[in-house]
């Protein structure tokens, strides 16, 4: 992964100091509460209901042990015992002390991370697919790419105060993704031309929230070195024409559906041609530079299926079942990708024990190498595990509760922290998700309802990602009490689509009984082997709809 | 009474006025862009001299002026609110598009916790709020000694001054 040198060490303690300054004369009485609110947010700290939140840059998920140890402390120290990983491959502390916030940035630091633009309207962290550079199929590993946008962007003097916030997603694998790159600010589709060129394609405006909307594309290819100053050309023109009157109308997707992407791509190509062969251009020594912090690590010669491997899945059903939900495929032979699940019964969708962060601080150290990932399905991954380890990670998985094997099903859900611990919800989404995961706990159940995904947001502002869930949850307030709407026909893969509304909303009680109105009605349905999103799309949205509320009158 | 800030220094305020449309033009005043497109022939003299000046809204972007910010000695950018940040993106094109060589003051709603950002877009001066510390004021500019982005004083970014 990328290790620090002197000048990206510098640049952050430089950052911890200023924060440090800014929070004594906030203290002091210097700074208004106003005037410190975007500052607080650019170094990750929001109020929330009860106490204030701080949200830690994971950039584009990769992480080594000693800052998961680091974590761990901090969650021991300033916190109560527990973190959340969020949807943007970030990690949450719920509970810190606002004057204490300086410190823990400081601690952080001294472990090359940071929370910097994880809040306000800035360019946020960019994400990536979890399991770059350790699957076959992508085109080129897409980390040193992050990397690259992450420096470029951080700090960056003329985009501190964007109408909103952007996020940047990138992602490298033709016909998959993982990245849900078509509902970011921007989605960088790392690709290669009829050249063999390495370059990307650039979709603009996507996003979810209060108007979710699918990307499209401003540039069907762009060179390797142009990607900085086709970014720059783009926000710039989103930051001297982008909205500012109403804060709901504000992101870029708004900007490109009321000049059309024609116009769009004629604003952007007009500045991008002016700066595109400057000194703004990438070159390749500092291609060469970031790309060599991810080479692939030593790995050993080694074969695929080895007999310790064999023997354990053959004696035991629910290694097995492991195996086969939770464990991928790796580019390497005798190597696999395990996902470590943070969706355990009983546990909110993401959170982790300082005891758990340690534990698999251990389990990464011990079996993958030192890294760990996090994933915007809030889960984490081991991506560098031999084989014929496997059967002993699973058990030592198994004994820490991270080792439910329900990857991609019903319970393997996304969930933001909702009216539990956000000043903005309209409803909980922990409460309901616990509901599912209780009603919906035979693993042989849901391992035959297949692949489905059920994203909770406790609000509009789609922190939870409904609106692209298989089956979406969004928390809505009607004259003051929670109620929930279902959306279906989400997706946030390479055929992403927005959910749609099936009906009228439903008392938080009253929605285990209405998941299972919609699952039997999918399972009575089914043809053999369709999952749930073919089987809706097939079948349709009235059909669902009928299933759910009765036949229209 | 905001306190003037040139070259990252305290200095005393300068003799430019805000005019109204409606005020007399004279030696030393800052107009707005409605009047200079309206009275661009007669105000051409004056600029000339280096005696007249522009004051941009925050809606008003560089494409406007475009090459027409020759003409003046000074500009200077509103920031309505803080927050509002069009007034960067406007002070970069002025200076790296348009090659805008003279003043270029940020005006408004101007916070210390602003002005480093404001000098690397290019602002050579700024008209601090008044409420504003002197001394947290002029620390702000050295707040990083190295960034990674170009800016107008640099074109190449960190990657291209990397050892
Ligand atoms: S979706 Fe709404 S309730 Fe959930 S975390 Fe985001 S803002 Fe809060």
């Amino acid at each position: 992964m990328y290790v620090y040198d002197e000048y990206d060490q510098q640049i952050l303690n430089e950052r911890v100091a200023q924060f440090k300054g800014q929070m004594a004369r906030y203290l002091d009485g210097k700074i208004s509460n106003d005037e410190f609110l975007p500052l607080r947010l650019q170094n990750g700290i929001y109020v929330q209901r009860y106490a204030p939140m701080l949200r830690v840059a994971i950039p584009y998920g990769l992480f080594n042990t000693a800052q998961m140890r680091r974590l761990a402390r901090i969650a021991r120290d300033y916190d109560k015992g527990y973190a959340h990983f969020s949807t943007r491959q970030n990690i949450q502390f719920n509970w810190p002390e606002l004057s204490r916030c300086p410190d823990i940035l400081a601690e952080l630091a001294e472990v090359q991370m940071h929370a910097v633009q994880t809040s306000g309207n800035c360019i946020r962290n960019t994400t990536t697919d979890e399991y770059a550079g350790v699957i076959a199929d992508e085109v080129v590993d897409p980390r040193p790419y992050c990397e690259i946008i992450r420096q470029w962007s951080t700090f960056h003097p003329e985009f501190a105060f964007l109408p909103r916030k952007f996020k940047i997603a990138v992602n490298a694998v033709p016909g998959q993704d993982r990245a849900a790159i078509q509902v970011h600010d921007i989605g960088v589709n790392i690709v290669r031309n009829d050249d063999g060129d390495i370059g990307y394609r650039i979709l603009v405006g996507g996003g979810l929230g209060r108007t979710p909307i699918i990307a499209e594309e401003i540039r069907a290819f762009l060179a390797e070195e142009d990607l900085l100053t086709y970014l720059d050309a783009i926000i710039r023109v989103y930051n001297q024409f982008g909205r500012r009157d109403n804060k709901y109308k504000a992101r870029i997707k708004i900007l490109v559906k009321a000049l059309g992407i024609e116009r769009m791509r004629e604003l952007v190509e007009d500045e991008w041609n002016r700066i595109k062969d400057g000194e703004g251009r990438l070159i390749s020594a500092e291609l060469d530079r970031v790309k060599k912090h991810f080479i692939d690590p030593e790995y050993r010669q080694l074969t695929n299926e080895p007999t310790e491997l064999v023997e354990a899945r053959a004696s035991n059903p629910a290694f097995a079942r492991w195996l086969q939900q939770n464990v991928k495929q790796h580019k390497q032979a005798g190597y696999a990708i395990v996902v470590l699940s943070l969706k355990q019964k009983g546990n909110p969708p993401g959170d982790v024990t300082a005891e758990q962060m340690e534990h698999i601080a251990d389990l990464a150290d011990q079996y993958s190498m030192g890294e760990i990932r996090s994933t915007h399905q809030q889960n984490l991954v081991l991506a560098n595990v031999e084989q014929a380890q496997l059967f002993a990670l699973w058990q030592d998985a198994k004994a820490k509760g991270l080792a439910t094997p329900t990857l991609g099903l019903l319970t393997d859900m996304i969930c933001c922290p909702g009216g539990d611990f956000c000043a903005l919800a309209n409803a909980k989404s922990i409460p309901v998700a616990e509901a599912i995961q209780q009603r919906f706990d035979n693993l042989d159940y849901l391992h035959d309802l297949g692949e489905i995904d059920l994203n909770i947001s406790g609000c509009m502002n789609a922190c939870g990602h409904h609106h692209i869930g298989h089956i979406g949850v969004l928390g809505v307030d009607k004259k003051g009490e929670e109620f929930y709407q279902i959306s279906l026909g989400g997706s946030s893969g390479d055929d992403a689509s927005i959910g749609k509304i099936l009906g009228p909303s439903f008392a938080r009680d009253a929605m285990p009984d209405t998941i299972a109105k919609i699952l039997d009605f999918y399972v009575a349905k089914r043809i053999a082997g369709e999952t749930f999103l073919e089987a809706y799309r097939r079948i349709g949205h009235d059909s669902f709809k009928e299933a759910v509320y009765g036949k229209a009158h | 009474m905001a306190k003037l800030i040139k070259e990252n220094a305290f200095v005393a305020p300068d003799q430019w006025q805000l005019r109204g449309d409606e005020d007399t033009v004279t030696d030393f005043s800052i107009i707005t862009l409605t009047r200079w497109q309206a009275e661009k022939e007669q105000l051409k003299s004056l600029a000339q001299a280096g005696k007249l000046a522009l004051h941009l809204t925050s809606d008003q972007t560089a494409d406007v002026l475009a090459d027409d910010c020759h003409h003046f000695a000074l500009i200077c950018i509103d920031f309505p609110k803080f927050a509002d940040g069009r007034g960067y993106s406007c002070a970069r094109l002025l200076r790296e598009r348009y090659r805008f060589k003279g003043d270029l003051r940020a005006v408004g709603d101007v916070l210390i916790d602003q002005l480093f950002f404001m000098n690397r877009c290019g602002f050579s001066s700024q008209a601090l709020r008044d409420d504003q510390d002197e001394h947290d004021a002029l620390a702000a500019f050295s707040t990083f000694s190295v960034s990674y982005q170009n800016d107008a004083h640099d074109p190449r970014p960190l990657f291209r001054r990397r050892a």
